[in-house]
């Protein structure tokens, strides 16, 4: 009897926590969904701005977003993916590739301003790519490696032992069995590290604020080293600058709405391509 | 007995997991065309043994091995060896099931194409031909392009027998195929094994003692490290040399 009540408590507890949990996200959304929705319009999405960012839409903002968090993964998935074979399948397992581990974590705990002044010092300055999508994209890369080292790690930790070991025993190198058995078990795990880094890459203000971002264009990026807009720079431009408050904070909701809206975009092409993986077998 | 010819020739074989000694001078010959069991109480060594003989020992780290091992004259033990080379020649058939994640077709026609063939119209006869030598081709062949993972066990593990069949290896060894599968399934795999040594040389290693009687010519009784007797498998079961041997036999201890 005592031990029922407990059980119910504890259900109870958890049960609420989720419930804790869901009505922050609803009211998240709900918040920003009230108050961004009236200033969304197709003019919104689909033009460039005018005005001092008063009329007119935030389409470069939403095309630059795209092109740093796109640029960020394409540099930081071989990187991250190759990073977590070796340090899971080919290194000894030694001290020194313990440190390196070490490292990894450690690297994402370092905060994303500070990733912002190294892109700036070494890939603006030192490399002299100036303020530009390849610097940002470069630097968000960055800020999201430890990331997709960590998810790829625990997704080839994931891959059963039995194989491998099948794999080896039928006269297969190592690569081929990294190529064709490991990594293809792994990559549902491997993908969800992406989904995640896609989330973050989007939506981080700081590691862009020097290496990619620009307040007010009046045209799309024409290449790799132009400066863009971008969707969470935006916003903190329009609540932080300007002359029209009033009309700039409604725009910076709008402006939220939208980024969460690609943000799951993004993600959810994402997840399908996973889901198609973990539907039993691979390819 | 001395009319059989060797196909794999063990002498003096000494193997250390970093200071524990796991097998001590063991001196056995394995003949070609004829199942020879491994048995004995868990930990005697058997499974260090059979994953000599393709070099998996090579996984666990710390490890050395003294003595020799023969395969057609070569000494497999040499570090210079090719390890993927010798796996093709001697496949391995494991515990527990492990197909790949992929579909029944995929799982053998992978051991195809990692040896470099491209002839898919190859392949193709390839995968039936490892299927039927299995006795799996009248089970799969309307679902070959559907997941290995939703077969039964013993299908499973004769999907694992075929793929390493694929491969056309000379030895096949056997580390308790059974110990997952069922009664009915495990009367299939012997069934399988009698088949498979008219044109492979068999190495089993088994915990059940009435499995070694069913399907060996010759059986290797380990303990502790040390091979304790070997023989033809009737003799051993009938008459066997040891103390300790009768006594395991007759299930004193294990």
């Amino acid at each position: 009897m005592k031990n029922k009540i407990i059980q119910n408590a504890a259900f109870s507890l958890i049960g609420l926590s989720m419930v804790v949990t869901l009505l922050f996200l609803a009211g998240i959304i709900y918040f920003i969904a009230s108050r961004g929705l009236p200033a969304i319009s197709w003019e919104f999405i689909t033009e460039i701005p005018r005005d001092a960012m008063t009329c007119g839409g935030i389409a470069p903002a939403i095309v630059g977003t795209i092109y740093l968090t796109l640029g960020a993964v394409l540099f930081a998935f071989p990187i991250g993916v190759a990073c977590a074979v070796y340090l899971q399948e080919y290194s000894p397992k030694s001290h020194f590739v313990n440190i390196i581990r070490i490292g990894v974590n450690n690297l994402a705990g370092v905060p994303s301003v500070v990733f912002g002044l190294f892109g700036l010092a070494v890939f603006v300055k030192f490399f002299g790519f100036g303020v530009s999508i390849l610097s940002g994209s470069l630097t968000l890369g960055i800020l999201i490696l430890p990331g997709i080292i960590s998810a790829s790690q625990e997704a080839l930790m994931a891959v059963p032992i039995s194989f491998r070991e099948a794999s080896l025993a039928m006269g297969a190198t190592q690569w081929q069995t990294i190529y064709k058995i490991t990594l293809p078990a792994a990559l549902p795990g491997i993908l969800t590290g992406i989904i995640i880094s896609i989330g973050r890459a989007a939506g981080e203000t700081a590691p862009i604020l020097f290496t990619a971002a620009t307040f007010y264009k009046r045209e799309y990026p024409n290449s790799i080293m132009s400066e863009v807009m971008a969707l969470p720079y935006h916003i903190y431009a329009l609540m932080t600058e300007g002359l029209q408050p009033e009309k700039q904070t409604a725009i910076a909701y709008a402006c939220a709405l939208i980024l969460i809206i690609l943000v799951g975009i993004i993600s959810s092409s994402a997840i399908i391509i996973r889901n198609k993986y973990r539907s039993g077998y691979v390819r | 007995m001395c009319a059989e010819q060797t196909t794999i020739k063990i002498s003096k074989l000494d193997f250390y997991y970093d200071k524990f000694k796991a097998l001590k001078n063991i001196n056995l010959n394995i003949y070609n065309n004829k199942v020879t069991a491994l048995i004995g109480p868990s930990g005697c060594g058997k499974s260090t043994l059979i994953r000599m003989f393709n070099r998996m020992s090579d996984l666990v780290p710390k490890t050395r091995a003294e003595g020799s091992i023969l395969l057609d004259g070569e000494n497999i033990l040499e570090p210079s060896l090719d390890v993927v080379k010798l796996r093709r020649k001697v496949g391995m058939v494991f515990q527990k099931p492990n197909p790949f994640p992929k579909t029944i077709y995929q799982n053998i026609a992978y051991g195809l194409e990692i040896n470099g063939n491209k002839n898919r119209e190859s392949i193709r006869y390839k995968v039936e031909d490892a299927l039927r030598k299995a006795a799996l081709w009248d089970d799969v062949k309307d679902r070959l392009h559907q997941s290995a993972l939703g077969m039964s066990g013993g299908q499973q593990q004769r999907l694992c027998i075929a793929r390493a069949l694929a491969v056309e290896p000379k030895v096949i060894l056997f580390d308790e195929p059974c110990a997952s599968l069922d009664p009915i399934s495990t009367a299939k795999i012997e069934e399988l094994i009698l088949e498979l040594k008219k044109n492979y040389t068999i190495v089993i290693v088994t915990h059940n003692m009435q499995q070694a009687a069913r399907t060996s010519d010759y059986t290797a009784f380990m303990y502790l490290g040390e091979l304790v007797e070997f023989g033809k498998t009737d003799k051993i079961f009938t008459v066997p040399q040891e103390k300790k041997t009768e006594e395991y036999l007759s299930g004193k201890f294990g």
